[in-house]
């Protein structure tokens, strides 16, 4: 195991109040690669995210068994440094939620945190981190203006902007583009592909088209259960199960 | 046939309540007009009338009178002297102390029970706080006059038993839950999705609750801080018991002080009616409220622009 790059996702499992959102989930994530994990309301998707990079902790009464390891290393431990595992892998919510900042200070924060001040530097961050998001032409001229003056599709994107100001090794996000317009949606999906260069991708979305659009790998997520894991033109054109076909060709949830 | 009788019924009940609860939202605009409109009249001679200003006037009430004892206020002595000064200063160290004291507490108090402690300790704290806020005042001013006096006494090693810095710790007792409950309100009102942004960038929890959390509840901390200072500066019962009710024009926490509001308590009920000292109560009266109304509105103003800054042009 140890050596390998990217996320290792092995038989993880997760019960709250005796009811199990996860069981057994076993996935996997290379660097240069979009993982999509489609699946109805209330399969386990956002929780399976919030379990990867730690901020499940914030839930009381979570029981996590399993193992998760990122390049090799175990990040489930209770020993695990979880800032670091944080910053590693990063991830970007469902609604957008910029901090009651200027756009600058809402982009600084996590470099701020973590000890880099000088504003050269942050300046040079945030030109790159702007870019890869798309959003560098939109708000380059008004980087301290209230975050919260920017539309939300220009919010999601300064989201995943601030994200990527950590560098991080894993991107996670959860559907992301849920409540954006096609435009804005677009824009991401294709920062999304340039940015699999760099790192690993795991994209959580309700829209079964996108993950067919961007994704390299996409796994199906039921009620817990992983129903099937493929590359994504196996699993869209010939898909092993029916339960698979019947989702992605609309036929419930 | 019935249902369009029991309609007007309905929407004449509709109207009628919504007429009273209208009445009852600006009764209580009327009844501070009015008492306004009351107080000032009574203290309004020490500016119009001359039997009134030959004894006390605005200069008599603010400006130094004779070399030796420039401020006094002794105004049943055989030449009544009026001078307001030494009060507002009692007033202002005393609430001074009281807030020194409180805020900080409370505010650490707040920002424990809302980031920090598990539910089940926040539900033992917050009550036994809150029910410091039900203690009546007289109450407190007994405990600091009778118990804490020798104790502060004795800790800062002070002459006089009761003092500014007793009264204004006992002051801080009765504002600690005013601020800490409204200060509590605003850090648990911000919105989770902040915290666990700032967690998934990374930041411990302690960095959550000072960069984000805290500016993110500043205008409504700002509030809580106000409420706790107008608390303090009208607060009565507690100084005129602890503080030793000594009119001196001095700073010094350690020498016992003469509040605003005490003073009116205390002389108030033996003052000659439509006298100058009863004029000069009244005229204390007004300037308290004109204090803590134009305090109340700088901070409203205050906090409406932080609230601007803080969440963009809505």
């Amino acid at each position: 195991m140890t050596g390998q790059k990217g996320l290792q996702i092995e038989e993880l499992s997760i019960r709250a109040d005796g009811r199990d959102l996860l069981r057994s989930v076993s996935l996997e994530v290379r660097p240069g690669e979009i993982l999509g994990i489609i699946g109805p309301a209330g399969s386990g998707k956002t929780t399976l995210l919030r379990c990867l990079n730690r901020l499940a902790d914030l839930d009381e009464g979570l029981r996590i068994s399993g193992r998760v390891f990122l390049n090799g290393a175990s990040i489930l431990g209770r020993d695990a440094d979880v800032v670091g595992i944080r910053r590693k892998i990063g991830l970007v919510f469902p609604v957008p939620t910029p901090l009651p900042l200027s756009i600058f200070d809402n982009l600084a924060f996590g470099p701020r945190i973590g000890g880099i001040t000088a504003v050269e530097e942050l300046r040079r961050m945030m030109e790159s981190s702007l870019k890869s998001a798309y959003l560098w032409e939109e708000v380059n001229d008004r980087l301290n203006e209230p975050a919260a003056n920017l539309s939300g599709g220009q919010q999601q994107r300064l989201c995943l902007a601030r994200t990527l100001m950590l560098e991080p090794e894993i991107l996670l996000l959860d559907e992301p583009c849920s409540g954006l317009d096609p435009i804005s949606t677009a824009q991401i999906e294709e920062a999304l592909k340039v940015l699999r260069k760099d790192m690993a991708i795991v994209l959580v979305t309700n829209n079964v088209k996108q993950a067919s659009r961007v994704a390299d790998k996409t796994a199906f997520l039921l009620l817990g259960e992983l129903v099937e894991f493929a590359p994504t033109r196996e699993l869209f054109t010939t898909p092993r199960d029916k339960r698979t076909e019947d989702y992605i060709t609309g036929r419930f949830g | 046939m019935n249902r369009p009788k029991t309609m007007t019924r309905s929407r004449f009940a509709e109207g009628a309540v919504e007429w009273l609860i209208r009445a009852s939202a600006f009764s209580a605009i009327v009844g501070l007009f009015l008492i306004f409109i009351f107080i000032g009249k009574e203290a309004l001679p020490i500016l119009t009338s001359p039997d009134v200003r030959k004894e006390a006037n605005i200069s008599k009430l603010f400006l130094p009178q004779d070399q030796a004892h420039p401020y006094s206020w002794q105004p049943v002595s055989e030449i009544p002297k009026y001078s307001i000064l030494p009060l507002f200063v009692g007033t202002l160290k005393m609430t001074l102390v009281a807030v020194l004291f409180a805020i900080p507490l409370a505010l650490g108090a707040a920002l424990f029970t809302s980031e920090f402690s598990p539910g089940w300790l926040k539900e033992f704290i917050k009550p036994i706080i809150e029910l410091l806020a039900g203690i009546p005042s007289v109450v407190l001013g007994f405990f600091a006059l009778m118990v804490m006096a020798s104790y502060v006494q004795e800790l800062f090693g002070i002459v006089y038993r009761l003092n500014a810095i007793n009264a204004g710790i006992a002051l801080g007792l009765a504002v600690i839950p005013i601020v800490y409950t409204v200060a509590d309100d605003a850090l648990t009102s911000v919105p989770k999705s902040y915290r666990e942004a700032s967690m998934a960038m990374g930041a411990s929890p302690w960095q959550t609750a000072w960069r984000v959390v805290f500016p993110a509840a500043l205008p409504g901390i700002l509030a809580a801080c106000v409420l706790g200072f107008g608390r303090a500066i009208g607060e009565t019962m507690i100084v005129l018991m602890a503080s030793g009710n000594a009119a001196i024009m001095s700073w010094n926490l350690a020498k016992p002080a003469r509040s605003l509001s005490a003073t009116i308590a205390a002389e108030l009920g033996e003052v000659v009616v439509g006298s100058a000292h009863y004029h000069v109560l009244f005229f204390i009266g007004i300037s308290l409220f004109i204090f803590t109304f134009v305090l109340n509105m700088f901070a409203h103003w205050f906090v409406a622009r932080l609230q601007k800054k803080v969440l963009g042009t809505i």
